[in-house]
């Protein structure tokens, strides 16, 4: 399988450190802002934003909440099995807030979707926005964009992409081709 | 923990022949499920475009509002029958009547019925899946899955625990899906009543009997205690309520003299002063309101686990 690598350890840094500095151009004062962290994936980035947020912008706390979409996919009764479901950690109301919507990789967008709807079950936000780490800017299956985003791919849809965390710290964001055998 | 597991059956007909690994799994999304029915908004669209049959041939109160609502909160179709008020009465089969349900393309069945094996019956007969709400005296599966789930949330793993089941045995489908389900989760299950309420081949299954119940309730971890059935008693099983109630019911002097006060469980309606006495089944011991509030998510559980096991094209 070959792999390559897209972000290394520093470019990590750099783009997670640009993403903080955009999202706190639009949302200072933090005082109507929600980070909403799609499970399981986006999780790591979330913590990761808020961190840097905190300790560098003072922005005070910053609201967040970890959202699980499975209940709300719409490829249930599609797959072979039931998808894994991930505890949802929302203890932020978000009705009249702007929220963000953080995850890893936007793919086809349907996560996104499932996650629009999912977040209506906590309230009605004043502005919803779409914050991922990398894009796959040729996949999307719905009209579907985000607001920020750390680094556009163009990936083949039989590739994969893949982050790999250190703890709470992103080392490397890598994309991995299977052997590909052309027709003959 | 298989998390991306399914379960093995289309069916949920009884706890006897579902392994080990399926309840695990319907616990475990249980507690997914628990967390859902608790936000501001309970409801998500997982079932949405699925119709729910509740077919319940025998009067209930709890177990049809919990499985209505479960039905809800996944946010399926739900159409309700309840044989006193349809057309059984004017001597429709089951059968016919069930047809006549599925021809108006339902995808799960909910069934109560106070014939054992009702359920069974129509699961060879229908492509819906089925849920067994209660068949006669033989299983209640989701309300052993739910007393499971309660048990687990209070006192944690159960893998080796004690758990006594009190009172009437004989007429309980409670009882027999309780003993079934808890032996398959590695609990060692005793059970102490009145003896012509117990049956006399339970040892068969593994099960203690204790005569005693202060004893029962020494040695147990949780006791559950069921309802005294009138209803499906033809002759006296016992002298009076009165007792029974002295002999077999679950008082705060009963529990006072104990080392340690097991975990109280009832699946209602509670008899108040004949199995457990009022100030027990308020007190902090039992845990019955828990058990009603668990038993939604539980079957929240059962039917999205069920209804993941078929694509809409295969739906009849």
């Amino acid at each position: 399988m070959a792999q390559k690598t897209l972000l290394n350890q520093r470019d990590c840094a750099v783009t997670i450190s640009r993403l903080c500095h955009q999202i706190n151009e639009v949302h200072v004062p933090w005082d109507r802002t929600v980070l909403v962290g799609l499970q399981p994936r986006g999780a790591k980035l979330l913590k990761a934003l808020v961190a840097q947020l905190e300790a560098e912008f003072a922005t005070g706390p910053v609201a967040n909440g970890l959202l699980d979409i499975t209940f709300h996919r719409d490829d249930f009764r599609r797959r072979e099995e039931p998808l894994a479901a991930s505890p949802t950690e929302m203890n932020v109301l978000i009705e009249g807030k702007r929220v963000i919507i953080i995850d890893d990789v936007l793919y086809t967008g349907r996560s996104v979707r499932a996650a629009l709807d999912a977040l209506g079950d906590f309230g009605r936000p004043e502005r919803v926005e779409l914050c991922v780490l990398i894009d796959r800017r040729f996949s999307r299956e719905l009209p579907i964009q985000p607001d920020y985003s750390g680094r556009r791919v163009d990936a083949l849809n039989h590739e994969r992409v893949r982050l790999n965390w250190n703890g709470s710290t992103l080392e490397s964001v890598l994309l991995e081709s299977p052997e590909y055998a052309p027709e003959r | 923990m298989p998390q991306n597991a399914k379960l093995q059956s289309r069916h949920l007909l009884g706890l006897q022949h579902v392994p080990a690994e399926d309840i695990q799994l319907i616990l475990h999304w249980a507690g997914h499920f628990k967390e859902v029915i608790n936000r501001p908004i309970k409801r998500v669209p997982s079932l949405r475009d699925l119709t729910v049959a509740n077919l319940f041939f025998e009067n209930s109160t709890r177990t049809r509002l919990s499985f209505e609502l479960a039905e809800k909160r996944l946010s399926a179709d739900v159409v309700n029958f309840s044989a006193s008020t349809s057309s059984v009465k004017k001597g429709e089969t089951l059968n016919d009547t069930v047809s006549n349900i599925l021809a108006m393309k339902v995808d799960l069945v909910v069934i109560r019925h106070s014939e054992a094996g009702v359920a069974h019956f129509l699961a060879d007969r229908v492509p819906a899946h089925i849920v067994n709400a209660g068949d006669g005296t033989h299983e209640h599966p989701t309300q052993a899955l739910l007393d499971a789930f309660t048990m687990q949330e209070r006192i944690g793993s159960l893998e080796g625990k004690k758990v006594v089941i009190v009172g009437d045995i004989l007429h309980s489908r409670v009882a027999l899906s309780n003993i079934f389900g808890l032996q398959k989760l590695g609990v060692h299950v005793a059970v102490s009543g009145p003896s012509t309420l117990i049956p006399r081949a339970i040892s068969e299954l593994g099960v203690e009997v204790i005569d005693h119940l202060d004893d029962a309730l020494e040695w147990a971890d949780v006791a559950n205690v069921l309802r005294v059935q009138h209803e499906r008693m033809d002759r006296a099983f016992f002298p009076s309520i009165r007792e029974y109630h002295k002999r077999y019911g679950i008082t705060m002097e009963r529990l006072n003299r104990l080392k340690q006060v097991p975990l109280i469980l009832h699946p209602g309606p509670i008899n108040r002063g004949v199995e457990l006495t009022s100030e027990v089944a308020d007190s902090p011991y039992a845990a019955i309101l828990n058990q009603v509030e668990n038993g939604v998510a539980v079957r929240m559980a059962v039917l999205y686990l069920l209804a993941s096991q078929s694509a809409p094209q295969n739906v009849v």
